[in-house]
């Protein structure tokens, strides 16, 4: 391995790295928003829009990421909707996280004990003071470890953004590969930077997790 | 005597089971009144039916001549007035001991944020619970999370108060000091319904004992008749299951 070779990438890939992180996040951003929404609509039963979420939620789940990103990018212009290929990563990745975190949070809703909607039901609780109060605080806590675990998986996915011609740390990485057959660096550069992006996700999640349950139940 | 709570013709069943039927039982203000009754005769729904937890299909059930049902608007507002106790210590986990019991005051009430923790912190002073107030329930006994939830009960100030079996998920050296709270609420004029198997605190509380099986009321009378000469073959069947002698 060349160190010089090395140092000369490091700025392409740090920039690469940016455009990762950023897309990664607001994609990821897109994903807790969508995901609770459509948990809410499941565990509320809410007629009509249960059976459209369940659809999303099957279809993006059974389907590989590259395929959701190129239906998006070359089938919207299709029909007449141009967007950007970062428009696009973020929001195929919204959608693909989005029906993941959407069974987390359902699951985390499902777990908490009914006779808990029933004591504050018996307290006079409105369904949605009690939903806010009572059920929301306790789902979410016990969602944390599927949320993290999602908030990873989608970070990795980000690696196939290149197939849409970003210049992400993938994208990069081949590029210099093609140019310069510089391979070796090239992946090393690409492995290290990935683990740089992940690594304080898995810290930070965990802290969060022995966080929140200590914030929320004691112990 | 005036009445509270007064239940009439009331009928309830799940699918093709009935669970209750044509229940009549009338409650004066400062009553108590405690419910025995075999496993599975339909305690619980009746109380579930009192605060609407339950839908009815037949009868009535009337909070000071307001009608209980749970499909109207103003269920939220009786069911302020009817405090209630479960058998699991149902306390909100996420939360403090004092915050479980400010939430529905400050929330539900709107009630003034100071005057609620004053209010909170006596009724925990006087269930012997000072010193748990920023403790989350995970970090209390048993028997100290039901004084909790009696507490959270006890600050919205009900009309009423329902008790089911709340010592029964308890180890038994805990079961005494939550019966001595309901103990003390009884010196205090409080209207209760209290379902328990605690025998010996039944008959030292209650004003009128009510023997529930197979979801009929059997036989209804006060404590010293009720356990001393019960009227009928059931009743005196139901209280030999309590006693015990050497085959
Ligand atoms: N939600 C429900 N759905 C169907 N059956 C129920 C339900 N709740 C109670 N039951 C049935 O109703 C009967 C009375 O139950 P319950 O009121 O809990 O009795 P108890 O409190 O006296 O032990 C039992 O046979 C029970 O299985
Ligand atoms: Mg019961």
């Amino acid at each position: 391995m060349d160190l010089e070779v090395i140092r000369s990438y490091i700025p392409l890939f740090a920039k690469a790295f940016f455009l990762t992180l950023r897309i990664g996040w607001i994609g990821i951003a897109l994903a807790i928003l969508i995901g609770m929404l459509s948990a809410f609509v499941l565990y509320f039963r809410i007629p009509m829009l249960s059976g459209f979420i369940k659809f999303y939620i099957e279809l993006f789940r059974n389907t590989p990421l590259l395929i959701q990103l190129f239906f998006i990018y070359f089938g919207l212009p299709a029909i007449g909707l141009s967007i950007s290929a970062e428009v696009c990563g973020a929001v195929a990745l919204g959608l693909l996280g989005g029906s993941y975190m959407a069974e987390s949070f359902r699951s985390g809703l499902e777990a908490v004990p009914y006779i808990q909607t029933e004591s504050a039901m018996a307290l006079g609780m409105s369904k949605g003071r009690l939903f806010i109060s009572v059920i929301l605080p306790q789902a979410i806590s016990i969602s944390v470890p599927a949320i993290v675990a999602n908030i990873i998986f989608l970070l990795k996915e980000t690696s196939v953004f290149s197939a849409i011609s970003l210049m992400d740390l993938m994208f990069t990485a081949k590029d210099l590969i093609g140019l310069y057959y510089d391979t070796t660096e090239s992946l090393f550069l690409l492995v290290i930077f990935y683990v740089i992006m992940l690594l304080p996700v898995s810290f930070a999640g965990s802290f969060l997790e022995k966080k929140m349950r200590y914030s929320m139940f004691g112990d | 005597m005036e009445e509270i709570l007064k239940i009439e013709g009331l009928s309830k069943s799940f699918d093709d089971l009935t669970v209750l039927e044509d229940i009549n039982l009338t409650v004066a203000k400062g009553e108590v009144v405690v419910i025995v009754g075999p496993s599975g005769c339909g305690k619980s729904t009746l109380l579930r039916c009192i605060n609407g937890l339950e839908s009815i299909e037949e009868g009535k059930v009337l909070l000071d001549g307001e009608t209980v049902n749970p499909t109207t608007g103003n269920i939220r507002k009786l069911r302020e007035r009817i405090g209630m106790v479960f058998q699991s210590y149902d306390l909100f986990p996420h939360m403090t001991i004092l915050d479980n019991i400010m939430l529905a005051p400050l929330k539900v009430q709107k009630r003034d944020k100071a005057e609620v923790k004053k209010e909170a912190e006596e009724l925990l002073a006087r269930v012997g619970l000072s010193s748990k107030k920023d403790n989350y329930p995970r970090q209390l006994s048993g028997g100290q999370k039901q004084r909790v939830a009696i507490v959270r009960a006890l600050i919205m100030n009900p009309e009423v108060l329902l008790f089911d079996e709340v010592t029964a998920a308890l180890d038994p050296e805990m079961v005494r000091e939550v019966l001595d709270v309901i103990l003390d609420l009884a010196s205090q004029d409080r209207t209760m319904i209290i379902v328990t198997h605690e025998m010996a605190f039944a008959k030292a509380i209650a004003d009128r004992v009510v023997l529930l099986d197979a979801g009929t009321i059997v036989e209804q009378s006060d404590p010293i008749s009720f356990f001393e000469s019960p009227k009928t073959e059931r009743a005196k069947k139901f209280l030999s299951t309590f006693e015990y002698s050497k085959q």
